[in-house]
Formats: C-alpha cells, structure tokens, sequence
C-alpha cells in the first residue's frame, strides 16, 4: 500500500506544481503597490500625482481588454526607512503585492530594495535619487528609471562650472540622498578644474536656512550647491534672495529642482536657475498630450518628471508581464530589462543590465517672468544630453551584476 | 579673531538669526501660555491656526487684492473668530475633565485642518511675497540684515511686552488672572467669567495667526508649516514653564539664539538641541524655569 500511496502524492505534488504553468500570474491579479510620501514634504512633486500616473498606465496599456487584472496600492511612507520597511513586508508577505513602484527618499528606497531581493520581488524606483541602486547595491529585483544622483551632477554640475562657477559650497541635507548628490556633484565639480570650499549638513527636513545661508555666504563661494530636494530647496531659494546672495554674486545650483518647486517659488525667485530633468510637460507633442490628460485629473498641475517616471515604468512593467504570462519579480525585471522602452514620455529607450533605465536628460533654465506665457511654463531646454552620456557608465558604478 | 574656530564676525550674525527665529518661538508659546494659563487646555491645534494665519493672509492676496499690512490686521481677527467659534461650540465642554481631553481634541482638530489644507492645496506650497515697504536690507558690517527679518523681531517683541502688559499689569489682566483662581467668586463680583475665556482663547489663537501672517514672507504658505513647529514650540512652553508668560518669551528668544548656535557649531543636531535643553531642564525643574508651583 505504501508504495502507490507515495507514488498518488508525488503525482498530485506534480499536478499542482504544473498547474500554473498556465496561469503564472500570482493569485489572478498583478498588484502594484505606489510607495511614497503622501502628506509630506515630498508629497507634491510624486505622492498622490505618482498614483494618478501609474492608474494612467494601467488603462493605457489596455489591462481590462487584454484579460490581465491589475490593482493598484498606496502607502504612504512619510520618508522614513522603519515606515518604508514594515509596509514593504506587510505588502510583499500578507497583501500579494508583486512590484512596490516609485519610492522617494533614498534611505527608504535602499531599505525596500534589501527587503524586495530577500522576498524575491520586483522594485521600480522613480523618485528615489541614490545611484547606489544601480551601483554597490544594485539587485536582479529592482529597475532605477527617471533619473539619477550622478545624472543630476552630471547635467547640472558640469554645466555650472563650464559656465565659470569653479568654486562651490555645499548645502546638504543630512541624510543617504544628499550625502550621495553632494558626493557625486564634487566628483563632477572637481573633474570639471572646480574646487569645493565648504559644506554644511542641515537635518532633514529644514524651515529656516537663514543661518546656513550665512555660512555660504561668508565662505565666498561663487556657487551655493543645493544637495537637498522639495520644500528644502524652495526655502532655501527663497530665503537666499532675503540675504541677498545673488545680488552680492554668488549663485544657487539647484541639484534636484522639480516643477512643483518652480511653481511653489514662483518664477521671480527661480528665473536664471539651472537644473537638470529627465522629462518636462511641454518637450513635444506626445508630452503635452500626456500632460494634458495627467492634468486633467490632478488638480490642473502638470506632472513633474518623478510622476511622468512612474507612469512609463508601469507601462513598461505591464508589457513584460503580458510577454512572459508570468509576474514573477527578478523574471519580470529580467524581461523589462531584454525589452526596449517605448513611450509618450521618454520616447524609445533600454532598461542596462545594472538595473539603470536610459534616455535622454536634458539642462533646463528657468525662463523670466516675461518670457513665461501663464502658469507651469517655466523652462527652456539649455542642452540635451544624450541618453549614452546621461547615467553613469556600467564599468563605473561597482554593481556586482555587471561582469568586468 | 576667532572664537572656538569660529570667526566672531560670523558669530555675530549667527547671535541676530538666532533671535529672529526666537522671535516666532516667544509669539507662538506666548499664545499657548496665554490659553493654558487662563483655560487650562493644552492647544496642540495652535501649529494649525499660525498656518491658517499664513493662508487668510494668502487668500485676502489672491481674492480680495489687500496686501500685507491688511492681513496683519485681518487675518488674526479671523482665524481669533474662528477660534471663539470652536471654544463656543466644543472646548467649553472640557474644562472640568482632564487636560487630556482638551489634548485629545485640539490635536485631532489640528490634523483635521491640517488634512483640508494639503488636500486642496498640496504640501509643497504657496508662494507669498516680502511687502515692498520692507524688501532690501542693510549691510551691517558682519552681515546683511533684512530688512523685513528686522520688522519681525521689532514687531514681535513689542506684541510680546504688549501683552504681558496686559495680562500681569492692568485690572483687565487681573480679572482674568482671577478667574482662573476662583471663576465662581469672581462671577459673583458681576464679571461675565464665560466670555471672558471666550475672548482669551480667541486671543490666543489671534496671536498664533499673527505669527503665520509675519512667517506667510519668509517662508512658503504650506500646510505643514505649522506641525513642523508646533512640537518645537511645545518644547519652549515646557522649559519656559507652562503658563508663564514671562517665561514663555525669554525662553523663545533664549532657544532661538541657541539654536542658531548649534547650526554653526553642530548643524546635524539643530533639530534636537532644544529637546536636549528640554530634558535637562526637566530633570533639574520640573516645572520649567519660570513656573511656579500650584
């Protein structure tokens, strides 16, 4: 008896072990969980905007037609790593969440990326800056999309110190993104003939820069390097036009500027600044259209380059998935990664074999007021940067997965 | 010269910062002092109302076209009105129950605000102008004043010592000084002990609207610029002792410089300087420097 007994169960273990072969999707349903800040600083430039975005892709891709099921997710992280990890478990272990998509805040973001390799998941980052996501800590389970650290020092740093500004001091916000984009910009800055004269790490987030800003002031830099993002970055403009900086010759680099920060200074105070974005509303046609409809249902706002960041790569997600019947996380990333990219925001490009996701980024400067024709036209291109030259080469960036 | 590597010109400036900061410090925990002193409640929703200060001050812009010295005016009768509405209708019922209640219910009115706010408005905020009367500044030598900064120490001390005044110098204080004693006795001498309070939390919260209206210039008009504060404020109102007046702004302009210190020194730790001073505080007086016994 005991034979065929044995001989039943391997057969059923079989069975079910085949079953999916024909259905690999996960529980019926591919879950995407948009992970970022909902309420906070970082709220305005991905948050809720981040999540109109990724409902965009879903319906563009055509998921109901094509017989796929997908649901979308929110948390909301307040841009704390402890935060970020106990909802990334909680999504990966209990809610069958298959890829955590967008993910501000590089601490979170280096924190969710252990925790979607150990439970062998996917992760697409949009808004989180660390290029170590595509260097020391790169992974077969996440995809770094829009933009980067060294992308940011490359287009904005290099471009500063071209244009005469060699000598810089830092203003940083203390914690993993500002110490990596302040790395990343020195290196640019140094490489470029420019010398770095000072630095200050304010805590994250800041409301008064007042005394910080003195200190770059009297440190007689030319340049005042912004290494911080959101509501740091506009109070810190705003309040440097208080003590005069750039009247007495100095000059801010704003290292991560997003649209809505342009917005929220107003063009008075961000005329004349230079940054570097990986996508803008009004580049081309396909661009307007998507804002256009992105706007509609966000407040009237167009859409900043970490939303836009999002709504590619849930499209790009979606298609891997539908070409491998399969939502399997380093799969999944390992088919985005074979791929090409085609979409209205970034137009045709790859997914590297580090996880980095390529096109082009382009130089920005803010227009002045009179040059703006009405609310969110704010930049004009100073230079496109060729999605080759845009991120960091493969060989540089000490990522195990890559083979020297 | 320098002093501990720090060069005293830079010293100086860093001393001037520091007291424009404690300048929001002493107006803000002024308020809360006011309220506690006089009702008993502890207002966590005092960071909600300064931000709703800022945006009447914004709105009297966008929609009525009155500039910032109208606001002043305005925009703290308002957000004082609201005030009376709230103590009218929910904190009037709380005054003989435990402090935690009025705790419990300010907050979650603070997060309810606070809630409105972003949702309609987003966090990355609204952009307010310096007025013209007081853009520029002045360069002092070791660094450059703004002019609009000085306006805010100025205007803020002389509200401080106004109301301290007030309250601790002239009969109207006196009875409110009473009915916080003895409320049934002084009703008895034919005061009118309900609306008074009405009046005073009113006031308090005025005072928090003020403070929105004077920071609407320096920094964005944000839904969150009040939570970022209001722990901080908390912190003064503790060390000052609670309900001191006094002791409320001499601690805020105290912290604010030494805050300022500690961005110079030790900028990583700005942000916890003052609970460190808090601690300690607390550890030595429980009662906070200038509180007294009751």
């Amino acid at each position: 008896m005991k034979l065929p007994r044995l001989v039943t169960l391997v057969a059923a273990a079989l069975a079910v072990a085949a079953a999916p072969a024909h259905a690999q999707i996960s529980d019926g349903v591919v879950k995407i969980g948009i992970l970022n800040d909902q309420s906070g600083t970082y709220a305005d430039l991905a948050g809720p905007g981040s999540v109109v975005a990724a409902k965009m892709a879903v319906e563009d891709f055509g998921a109901a037609k094509k017989g796929l099921k997908v649901e979308i997710v929110v948390a909301d992280h307040q841009n704390k790593p402890d935060v970020g990890s106990s909802i990334a478990r909680q999504w990966f272990d209990a809610d069958k969440v298959d890829v955590i998509v967008d993910v501000p805040t590089s601490s979170v973001v280096l924190a969710v990326n252990q925790i979607a390799r150990e439970k062998n998941k996917a992760l697409i980052v949009s808004t989180g800056a660390t290029s170590d996501l595509t260097g020391p800590q790169c992974s077969p389970n996440a995809i770094h999309w829009t933009y980067d650290t060294w992308s940011l020092a490359n287009g904005t740093g290099s471009a500063v110190v071209k244009t005469g500004g060699d000598t810089w001091f830092f203003l940083t916000a203390d914690y993993k993104f500002g110490h990596d984009l302040e790395r990343d910009t020195e290196a640019v800055v140094v490489k470029n003939g420019g010398k770095v004269v000072g630095k200050v790490r304010h805590p994250f987030p800041s409301a008064d820069f007042s005394s910080f800003l003195l200190q770059a002031q009297a440190s007689k830099a030319k340049v005042i390097g912004l290494a911080n993002a959101g509501a740091d970055t506009t109070n810190a403009i705003k309040q440097g036009a208080e003590f005069g900086i750039v009247k007495g010759g100095q000059q801010f680099a704003g290292l991560l500027v997003f649209l809505t920060d342009v917005h929220a200074l107003g063009l008075e105070k961000a005329q004349g600044l230079l940054l570097t974005e990986s996508f803008y509303w009004d580049l081309n046609d396909t661009t307007r259209a998507f804002s256009k409809r992105f706007a509609d249902r966000h407040r009237q706002a167009k859409p900043t380059m970490a939303q836009a960041g999002v709504y590619s790569a849930v499209l790009h997600y979606l298609k891997a998935v539908e070409a491998l019947k399969n939502d399997d996380g380093p799969k999944v990333i390992a088919k985005m990664k074979e791929l090409p990219t085609d979409d209205p925001i970034f137009g045709k490009g790859m997914v590297r074999a580090d996880g980095r996701k390529i096109h082009p980024v382009y130089l920005f400067e803010v227009k002045k007021p009179a040059e703006s024709k009405g609310p969110w036209d704010y930049y004009k291109v100073r230079a496109t940067v060729p999605a080759e030259q845009a991120f960091r080469p493969m060989d540089q960036g000490n990522c195990p997965l890559v083979k020297k | 010269m320098t002093f501990f590597g720090v060069p005293t010109q830079a010293l100086f400036g860093q001393l001037l910062i520091g007291l424009i900061n404690g300048a929001f410090y002493a107006l803000l925990s002024l308020g809360l002092s006011v309220i506690f002193g006089l009702l008993n409640i502890i207002n966590f929703a005092h960071g909600a109302q300064y931000m709703m200060g800022a945006f009447v001050a914004y709105f009297l812009l966008q929609w009525a076209g009155l500039g910032y010295w109208w606001a002043l005016l305005v925009a703290p009768l308002v957000v004082g009105l609201i005030g009376v509405v709230l103590e009218r209708t929910m904190l009037k019922r709380l005054y003989a129950l435990d402090h935690l209640y009025g705790l419990l219910l300010t907050f979650g009115l603070a997060l309810v605000i606070q809630g409105l706010f972003r949702n309609q408005f987003g966090s990355s905020g609204l952009p307010y102008q310096i007025p013209p009367e007081l853009t520029g500044g002045r360069n002092l030598g070791f660094m450059v004043l703004p002019n609009y900064r000085a306006w805010v120490v100025v205007f803020s001390l002389a509200t401080c010592l106004g109301t301290w005044y007030v309250i601790e110098r002239t009969k109207l204080g006196a009875y409110l000084r009473a009915a916080t004693e003895n409320p049934s006795l002084v009703q008895a001498f034919g005061v009118n002990v309900p609306r008074m309070i009405t009046l005073t939390y009113g006031f308090g919260v005025a005072l928090a609207a003020l403070a929105g209206v004077l920071a609407a210039p320096i920094y964005q008009v944000n839904p969150l610029m009040g939570a970022d504060l209001i722990i901080v404020v908390f912190a003064v109102v503790v060390i000052g002792g609670m309900g001191s007046i006094l002791g409320s702004i001499v601690t805020g302009f105290t912290l604010g410089i030494v805050e300022g210190l500690t961005k110079v020194f030790y900028p990583e730790a700005s942000n916890t300087v003052i609970f460190v001073i808090m601690a300690l505080v607390l550890l030595v007086r429980p009662t906070g420097l200038f509180g007294r016994e009751k």
